[in-house]
């Protein structure tokens, strides 16, 4: 679970780490105000779940009121399409807007899981800034990687080894060893799986503040974390997406016309992968996971459906357990609903086939029944082709 | 022969008297599986599907002598479940579960290593040696015993492609589930070695998906030492769009790697034959066996 940026600062906070004077606006008006209060020059953030904001205009600076004032009302309600957003990008609805702060130096500080080692590590860099990426592999020897294990935390002597290695005045070591300290333990704490403080600037009074904050909560410990549940921003998904993650189904919207409904990630994505082998596009990936029931396979369909740019669907599921004729009603009682127009193919595997079939096509409903993986493919994409 | 459990395995179930794994004890048993004792805090003494239950693990291990355990118990208990089991001295650790927390499982994996156990999953099916046991949750019949080692990170998929190779008349030896979280046990690398000495599998299949570098370590394994047999390999997620991301650290760290392409490139590099309809493994697997005969 990704939060905002200002979120991540409002926990840095009270770990004591210092951060801009700012305030969250979801106004032109409120810019207006925040921007006399903090006095200029600010800069207006928008507060959206990507980064890469910088480089997409998504971080402005103001010299006056009232420019801050017109640079809000430009970007409040926009949608913001950076690097790490995907095409269509993510909207607007509040900024962060913070006096701006003279900055001596600034570095790159991250904790992370290192999926590879499976271990956590803290990556810093003498460097920070917006070309972070770029600089890894240009001047890999301004970077340095220590690795750490929940059960131990970061060591004294790591948090050191990395202080010194960031060339840090003798006054400021003991400063950033206890900033490590503590965002280390809340990471553990709080089961991260990302903070990232992009720069962390010595600002031109010694003190060290973290310019931009990022983090990322892994998912599965969040019933261990009932605190973190009202954090969590649905605007930011868009509504199928919402619809899906509600009743336990992974829906993400693509750009082609053939929806797709399948069990399992695999052989969701292996669906859409032989649709695009014989020349169509999948309009979307859709698991409707492992515990398929009736009403999962009926919402699933309905959502599959919602979206206009579908001209043909397929429902490619195998099932051990589950029973085909289970499947079938359920796809059967959606398309109803909706009065399913469309043609829709469907594969079965698992017990009951026999049944299952004789409910599709017994329906009256423009379903197919396909024989194999293979013909399903072939006949989506032939009838989405027929379709345009 | 067949790797990791054959008709001999003695079974413990973790979590027995639960819901789920009483419905997959259950058709464990119908396949054949050796199932001897099952394991739920506070119903020791009691029976379960004809089985034992036992307290703990330790308890379960002392008077049943298990070979391998399998865990079905919820998330936020999964890792201790491992460790449990670990800590017990079972060599074979099989965890259904799905939704551990990573730092749990990073948790998990240092006992695992104490230890000196192997982890199957988590989030996985488990795995099959057909004919001979079922520690997991697959469908057992669309199985058959046969030359053709599998090892998936998949679900379903797995089945889709044992589906098609039991069709093309090519049983299986062994498949086996490694899992589809970003930390997992036994991977690519260490189950392509035991099948390199299993007598039974000529083949070995390997089905892979963006995501993690566990195929690219495969490639340079396969690469180095020079495997005796064909293997093929299935990668999803050609058409996957990039993720969303956040933060610079993921992409620094492990380099811009993980994509469906690159790992088929790696491993089509290291001489593995890469399948590109995922609806033809069955008969990719039999025109390169059928080319060994």
């Amino acid at each position: 679970m990704l939060i905002y940026e200002f979120q991540a600062k409002e926990f840095l906070k009270p770990l004591g780490v210092t951060i801009p004077e700012g305030q969250l606006v979801t106004t032109p008006a409120e810019a207006l105000q925040a921007a006399r209060v903090l006095a200029t020059p600010v800069i207006l953030k928008a507060q959206v779940l990507a980064g890469g904001r910088g480089k997409a205009g998504g971080i402005l600076k103001a010299r006056t009121p009232e420019e801050a004032e017109k640079l809000a009302a430009k970007l409040l309600g926009s949608r913001l399409i950076t690097a790490q957003t995907g095409g269509q990008g993510l909207p607007v609805f509040r900024l962060l807007v913070e006096k701006a702060v003279d900055l001596k130096r600034e570095f790159y500080v991250a904790l992370s899981l290192d999926r590879r080692n499976e271990t956590l590590a803290v990556l810093v860099s003498r460097q920070g800034g917006t070309e972070i990426e770029e600089l890894s592999v240009s001047c890999p020897e301004l970077m340095k990687k220590i690795d750490f294990n929940p059960d131990e935390g970061l060591k004294l002597f790591q948090a050191r080894q990395l202080a010194y290695f960031l060339q840090l005045e003798e006054s400021q070591i003991k400063n950033f060893v206890a900033l490590l300290q503590k965002i280390s333990r809340f990471f553990i704490d709080h089961d991260l799986k990302l903070l990232e403080i992009n720069p962390l600037a010595l600002t031109e009074d010694g003190q060290l503040m973290a310019i931009d904050a990022r983090m990322e909560f892994d998912d599965c410990s969040l019933p261990r974390h009932p605190e973190m549940s009202s954090l969590w921003d649905e605007s930011q998904e868009n509504d199928l997406e919402k619809e899906a993650r509600k009743h336990g189904l992974n829906y993400i919207k693509m750009d082609g016309h053939i929806g797709c409904l399948v069990n399992g990630a695999g052989l969701a994505m292996a669906t859409m992968d032989i649709i695009k082998h014989f020349g169509g596009r999948p309009a979307n990936f859709l698991d409707i996971g492992g515990g398929v029931t009736e009403e999962a396979v009926s919402r699933a369909f309905e959502i599959l459906l919602s979206d206009n740019q579908v001209m043909s669907a397929l429902i490619n599921v195998f099932g051990g357990i589950v029973r085909c004729d289970l499947v079938a009603r359920g796809v059967v009682k959606a398309a109803h609903k909706i009065l399913l127009k469309k043609p829709v193919v469907v594969r079965l595997e698992g017990t009951n086939i026999v049944e299952g079939r004789k409910i599709l096509e017994g329906s009256g409903l423009p379903f197919t029944f396909a024989p194999d993986f293979e013909q399903a493919a072939r006949l989506a994409v032939g009838f989405s082709e027929k379709a345009k | 022969m067949s790797i990791l459990i054959d008709e001999k395995s003695r079974v413990l179930v973790q979590g027995l008297t639960g819901k789920e794994a009483t419905f997959h004890a259950q058709k464990m048993l119908e396949y054949g599986t050796k199932l001897v004792a099952g394991v739920t805090p506070g119903k020791g003494g009691q029976e379960h599907l004809g089985l034992p239950v036992y307290n703990t693990v330790e308890e379960a291990v002392k008077s049943e002598e298990p070979d391998v355990s399998i865990i079905f118990v919820p998330p936020l208990a999964g890792a201790e479940a491992i460790m449990e089991a670990a800590a017990a001295g079972l060599k074979l650790v099989v965890c259904i579960t799905e939704g551990i927390p990573v730092l749990d499982m990073l948790r998990a994996k240092s006992w695992l290593r104490k230890h000196g156990a192997g982890l199957i999953g988590p989030n996985t099916p488990g795995l099959i040696s057909p004919g001979k046991s079922k520690v997991g949750i697959m469908p057992g019949q669309i199985h058959t015993p046969g030359p053709v080692g599998i090892i998936s990170r998949s679900g379903t998929l797995t089945y889709e492609a044992v589906h098609q190779l039991t069709l093309h008349g090519l049983g299986q030896s062994t498949a086996v589930g490694i899992g589809g979280d970003p930390i997992v046990g036994l991977k690519f690398v260490e189950l392509l070695e035991l099948f390199r000495s299993d007598a039974q599998t000529e083949a070995v299949v390997l089905i892979g998906e963006i995501g993690g570098n566990a195929e690219e370590q495969a490639a340079d394994y396969l690469k180095a030492c020079g495997y005796p047999k064909p293997v093929l390999a299935y990668i999803a997620g050609i058409t996957a769009p990039p993720g969303k991301r956040l933060g610079h650290a993921g992409a620094i760290i492990e380099g811009r790697q993980g994509s469906a392409q690159q790992k088929i490139d790696r491993l089509a590099e290291a001489g593995v034959i890469i399948i590109e309809n995922p609806a033809r493994i069955g008969e990719a697997t039999r025109k390169v066996l059928s080319g060994n005969h």
